[in-house]
């Protein structure tokens, strides 16, 4: 590319977005450091210095986090852990439910909609789309009555099935689908491939990428999903790794290490999550928008 | 049927649907009753006075009595504010970032576009805790630097002050809301015909000018996808407001969203909260429209 690397608006850029990119790292920082300083260190006040660095980090905060216990009922009868690894653990069965869900759901729709001719179509395919035009917060009060209904009250499915039933997965895998060359399914059909045999053999290796975006996607907005959480979630025993820092600021709020100590437990394992499956997420994100 | 062919292609043709409809059950079973459903729940609850001890019908009562509630007034108010300004913020911005980002390597665009996400993956809970903390007038580091550097004199109530605190929520919103727009103008930007640019150095544009001539109006769907999605999500502003300030001081950080809430899961008028969302979701629904009109624009290339 023809592009001044030399020329002084370009430098005057790279040194703007550097400061930013250190602004914006800056609250991570001061979480993950938070929770590791002591009582005095971390205190922030006028005319005292501030510790920017944590030079003596403690695990004090942490195991303050992992005092209160919780009853946890599983299998083998009900055992005692620590509120804050149920949480974390709840978390991550909404996260990887959702997921899994969404995966299944979603690529089986998005090829009907995208490869199949059928009566209604255009009906079922319009009612997705209005559906994806409404915002979602404004059914979370319905949803409460509902799952009240269902017998799902502060059941994880609360909050499993609304992020699953959500379109957008549907419209990602209809993108992904419409690659596929339809002389392949026609192949597939005059070898005397089954529907279900098409759809593992010949479908999924070409939507594999769009499924791996959907993967990485529906299980960071299930993490982050914490409106829906909140209503729907109340017992110490259900709460999720988000309700439970929330929780920690509402009733402790002025012990800044334990709060932070909750904050890096949230936020460390999605962030790794991101990191590890990045290129998936960015190639979701473009796919499901325009293309421009 | 008098023409077997006709007879056999509708039987192919009632077999293709079937089984079309076997492969969309599983998501539109879980989409009709926890999407749709509640939806039509929330419509017809919105013209009842629903609250814990039961229901009656009252047509547009609620809708009318929203008219005149000044907290309503209020928080639609703060809402407006925020789409206004965090959209054109938000852009702007965004769209400075991939610009800027889009040339360089692809590891050090990598590295920025990650930066940039970082906010929104660590989660709205995690961030706003630590901001609050931030904030904070006795132990907050924003007190500090400012009081430290001379810029104060004491500090200052950043969340308690009326006129400051929805700048606060404005702020921290901002971060949580670039980093979509970012990787899709770094997107969009690769994408700009190539030997268009490259044609329009030999003629001897500027860098500025192949931006507005060429770059510009090629990333125009983009541009307008992100002001649809960056309204939708500022309408939307909730968790931030709940975690932050609840609303105050007294509901001059309402938001709609934020006062539907309150209505229904701390006072349970649900009808009254209800009629909120039919608002919300009409206003919004304006927006998305245009959205799937850019989308669908987009698309058939």
């Amino acid at each position: 590319m023809r592009l001044n690397r030399k020329s002084p608006y370009f430098v005057l850029c790279v040194i703007l977005l550097a400061v930013l990119a250190v602004l914006f790292i800056f609250p991570l920082y001061w979480i993950v450091t938070g929770s590791v300083k002591d009582k005095a260190e971390i205190l922030v006040k006028a005319g005292q210095s501030v510790q920017w660095f944590p030079l003596s980090p403690t695990a004090a905060n942490y195991e303050k986090l992992l005092h209160t216990q919780v009853n946890w009922k599983g299998l083998l009868g009900a055992v005692r852990v620590p509120a804050a690894v149920k949480w974390l653990f709840n978390s991550v069965f909404i996260s990887v439910m959702a997921m899994a869900l969404s995966c299944v759901t979603a690529s089986l729709a998005g090829y009907a909609l995208a490869k199949k001719q059928f009566s209604g179509k255009k009906l079922v395919f319009t009612l997705f789309v209005c559906a994806m035009a409404l915002p979602k917060q404004v059914i979370l009060i319905p949803l409460v009555t509902l799952s009240k209904t269902l017998g799902l009250s502060e059941s994880l499915w609360s909050v499993i099935f609304p992020v699953v039933g959500w379109p957008f997965g549907v419209f990602l895998m209809k993108q992904f689908s419409e690659t596929i060359p339809s002389s392949l399914l026609e192949a597939a059909r005059i070898d005397g491939a089954g529907e279900l045999r098409t759809f593992w053999d010949v479908v999924l290796p070409i939507i594999k990428p769009g499924i791996g975006a959907l993967a990485i996607f529906t299980f960071i907005s299930a993490w982050n999903e914490y409106p829906l959480q909140l209503v729907m979630l109340h017992k110490t025993e259900v709460k999720t790794i988000a309700l439970g820092i929330a929780g920690l600021q509402a009733e402790m709020s002025t012990d800044y290490g334990l709060i932070m100590a909750g904050a890096a437990l949230g936020a460390i394992p999605i962030i790794l999550i991101f990191l590890i499956f990045q290129k998936y997420f960015t190639q979701g994100i473009t796919m499901g928008s325009v293309k421009g | 049927m008098a023409n077997p062919a006709a007879a056999k292609s509708r039987v192919v043709r009632r077999r293709e649907t079937a089984v079309s409809y076997l492969f969309l059950l599983p998501a539109l079973a879980i989409f009709v009753c926890f999407v749709v459903t509640p939806m039509l729940m929330g419509f017809f609850t919105s013209f009842t006075d629903s609250h814990l001890g039961g229901m009656k019908f009252v047509a547009f009562a609620n809708y009318i009595r929203l008219f005149k509630d000044p907290k309503f007034l209020r928080s639609a108010w703060n809402t407006v504010l925020i789409v206004l300004v965090s959209v054109p913020a938000v852009t702007a911005f965004s769209l400075w970032v991939g610009a800027s980002i889009y040339r360089m390597r692809s590891g050090v665009r990598s590295f920025f576009r990650c930066i940039f996400y970082l906010p929104v993956v660590t989660g709205s809970v995690a961030v706003v805790v630590v901001w609050k903390w931030m904030f904070n007038t006795y132990n907050g580091l924003f007190n500090y630097v400012g009081v430290s550097a001379g810029l104060m004199d004491r500090g200052i109530d950043w969340l308690g002050s009326p006129r400051l605190a929805i700048w606060c929520i404005l702020i921290i919103l901002f971060t949580t809301s670039i980093g979509q727009p970012i990787v899709l103008y770094v997107a969009a930007l690769g994408n700009v015909d190539v030997s268009l640019v490259e044609a329009a150095e030999v003629d001897g544009a500027t860098d500025f000018q192949t931006f507005w001539k060429i770059k510009w109006p090629s990333i125009m769907p983009t541009t307008l996808y992100v002001v649809v999605i960056t309204s939708i999500n500022s309408f939307q502003c909730f968790a931030l407001i709940q975690l932050l300030t609840s609303g105050g001081p007294n509901y001059h950080t309402s938001t709609v969203m934020y006062l539907l809430y309150e209505t229904a899961f701390k006072t349970y008028q649900y009808g009254y909260a209800d009629a909120m969302g039919v608002i919300l979701a009409l206003v919004i629904a304006l927006f998305s429209a245009l959205q799937f009109r850019v989308m669908n624009g987009g698309t058939t290339e």
